[in-house]
């Protein structure tokens, strides 16, 4: 475990839990960070377009990797404006795409996410894009030159968990980049889960920012993820493998 | 006892008497508010078919307390269990109501209240809307602010430390046209982060300019679904033009607007069936346009200049609750403002259960924010469009919010 990095574009990381900054009070982050163990940080570029009166930028403790998302944008080209505008904000190279046609759901547009990756990769961020788990788009993804794909487990929010468990599998088989499960895990067991199956990294904000003890919850999410992750790089015994398996072997016959 | 409107100022010329006599006594006279008026433009659209429709149906008597139980227990309520939420039946369960909310409030919003004001910069207006302290016939100190007056109300908003602002005006197209309001808006993204409109409703094109202007947010209030009342509250001038204003959120967006809010002015009418139709104009509007920010108000009438008394009838707090818990189980997503029209104590209750949005160090007067922040005094002031309940200044609201254990928000959002 002491050697298990978590590895986004050649950035190494021990904590496999990534924390979301908003809907929540800006003096708690601290405590969440800490908590959560968790060396990367969420926060959206348009809570941090502010004055200087309680700068969201100015609660994120030194030596935490700051992971600016393009929350707001419908489109690829606003997503674009927005990533470049946490740069010049001082927000460094990683920018987490998030780009939504729909107020109801917050469900990302997969196409036009494709299309941002393309053009940020190109201008050397980090590009981490938020997406609705297909293989099709991943493999897009890839291409275009993302550092990490991070597929959705249920709509924002909701904290209904891994509702789209198995084509998250399907990334985690076919994909070769990270794949961090992002929005939608709404307790410590989901957030293991996705670990238990693979998932390099989970995150989550919602599911602690409405926690009755944040920073209570923040530890139980970070001993979750640790135990998931050590659950996958155990092994997990047969019971959970997929598929049946008869005691009587079928090819028993051969000799 | 029903609400008085009429009131005769004694500035008034005979003539100008008689004809407001007669537009408030005589039907005939009265213009068909269902027709649009010329340079009105009329979008092809199913919107308000859909929801009037709805509403013209709904009948909040026959629901019973199974079908708010019903309704309270789905994950997804239909409009029929929105219907069962409005109606007389949910009114015992009031509190499982508030649970509900507030655990969808924090669901999509978090432990988050986002704070705004409003800045009125002219009070002239062309109709005659009897509720309305504007109204062209009531007595009342007219003002329209010049290009500086507005920058200097501005600076001092935004030295208080507020990040948004909502721009609004009386509806006169002579006095304040579209290019006069969209100068303001220009403005305003100098100096803060999201500027929205509460105008008179404009053409797509119109909207358009606007938006250019720095402008995504468009709040149009319909006051009544009711048209037959409407007709007798809006007497004269191009607001008496119902579908008109229907359709305004509806134009904001086709000119590029990002968001769109709007309601009912509660205390008009039937409040049951103007809350449903203020919540389907909504929902059916983010239906066909689903990247739309929606919003929903829930203003009740209040007391105006030279009518004090003037009141929201039936619509009390505890009905005013009920209302805006079901618009937060029916649209979880939906932003929900609350003005300075309610109380402290309304408000700070209210945003623990389902508003999202409020204003804080209110005037609805104007060019009067210098003195009401500072306490400078000055005699270039207009008139307030209705009174206040909740005075708070910003930096008031900001330690309250935060002692109710919310984060206050003051900016979520790009102009891009």
């Amino acid at each position: 475990m002491e050697n298990d990095k978590l590895v986004i574009a050649g950035h190494e990381f021990s904590s496999r839990f990534i924390l979301g900054s908003g809907k929540y009070s800006l003096s708690l982050i601290e405590a969440a960070v800490k908590y959560a163990g968790a060396e990367i940080i969420t926060c959206a570029v348009r809570r941090a377009n502010t004055k200087e009166h309680e700068n969201i930028l100015d609660f994120i403790p030194k030596g935490v990797t700051l992971l600016p998302n393009t929350s707001g944008a419908r489109t690829a080209d606003e997503a674009v404006r927005i990533a470049r505008l946490a740069r010049e904000l001082g927000c460094g190279d990683f920018i987490k795409i998030e780009i939504m046609r729909d107020t109801k759901y917050l469900l990302p547009d997969n196409a036009e996410t494709v299309r941002a990756t393309e053009i940020l990769a190109k201008e050397g961020f980090v590009v981490m894009p938020y997406m609705y788990p297909d293989l099709n788009t991943a493999r897009d993804l890839v291409n275009a030159g993302a550092a990490t794909v991070m597929p959705l487990a249920s709509p924002i929010g909701s904290n209904k968990g891994l509702a789209t468990r198995d084509f998250i599998q399907i990334l985690i088989d076919e994909i070769e980049l990270p794949i961090i499960v992002d929005a939608g895990i709404g307790r410590p067991s989901q957030a293991c889960e996705a670990m238990e199956m693979g998932a390099a990294a989970v995150m989550s904000n919602t599911a602690l920012a409405t926690a009755g003890d944040l920073p209570m919850m923040a530890e139980a999410f970070r001993k979750a993820v640790e135990a998931g992750r050590a659950a996958y790089l155990s092994g997990l015994g047969r019971v959970l493998v997929r598929g049946a398996s008869p005691s009587d072997t079928l090819t028993g016959f051969l000799r | 006892m029903e609400n008085q409107f009429f009131v005769d100022s004694e500035v008034l010329s005979e003539a100008a008497l008689a004809k407001k006599h007669k537009l408030e006594n005589d039907p005939s006279c009265r213009t068909d508010h269902m027709k649009y008026m010329e340079g009105q433009q009329q979008i092809s659209s199913d919107i308000m078919q859909k929801v009037m429709s709805q509403v013209e149906n709904y009948d909040p008597s026959v629901y019973t307390a199974n079908d708010v139980m019903r309704a309270l227990d789905k994950q997804n309520p239909s409009v029929e269990d929105l219907k069962a939420l409005l109606s007389p039946a949910a009114e015992p369960f009031l509190e499982k109501m508030a649970e509900r909310a507030r655990i969808e409030t924090r669901k999509h919003f978090g432990n988050t209240v986002y704070l705004f004001t409003p800045l009125y910069i002219a009070n002239y207006c062309e109709n005659y809307c009897v509720y309305c302290g504007f109204n062209c016939y009531n007595n009342i100190r007219r003002m329209k602010l010049t290009m500086e007056q507005i920058e200097h109300e501005m600076k001092v908003i935004a030295d208080s430390g507020m990040e948004e602002i909502l721009i609004l005006t009386g509806e006169s197209k002579t006095m304040s046209d579209v290019k006069y309001i969209g100068e303001a808006c220009k403005l305003a993204r100098k100096y803060f982060r999201m500027v929205g409109i509460e105008i008179y409703p404009v053409n797509v094109e119109d909207y358009k300019y606007l938006h250019e202007c720095g402008v995504d947010y468009v709040t149009v209030f319909q006051e009544t679904y009711d048209t037959d009342k409407y007709e007798t509250l809006h007497l004269m001038g191009h607001k008496r033009v119902w579908p008109y204003r229907f359709e305004a959120q509806e134009r904001a967006l086709m000119g590029g607007m990002r968001g769109v809010a709007g309601s009912a002015l509660l205390g008009l009418s039937d409040f049951r069936k103007d809350a449903l139709a203020s919540v389907l104009h909504m929902y059916y509007l983010q239906r066909k346009y689903p990247h739309a920010e929606i919003s929903l108000s829930c203003p009740r009438l209040r007391p105006i200049i030279n009518n004090g008394k003037i009141n929201p009838q039936d619509v009390g707090e505890r009905q005013l609750c009920q209302i805006l818990c079901a618009y937060r189980i029916f649209l979880p997503f939906a932003g929900i403002t609350v003005s300075s029209r309610e109380s402290k104590t309304f408000r700070d209750g209210i945003v623990k259960i389902a508003a999202t949005k409020i204003s804080a160090g209110v005037s609805t007067g104007i060019g009067d924010h210098e003195s009401k922040y500072t306490g400078k005094e000055s005699d270039a002031e207009g008139d307030e469009q209705f009174e206040i309940n909740d005075s708070r200044s910003f930096k008031q609201m900001y330690s309250d919010m935060s002692e109710e254990g919310l984060q206050p928000v003051l900016n979520d959002y790009l102009y891009v």
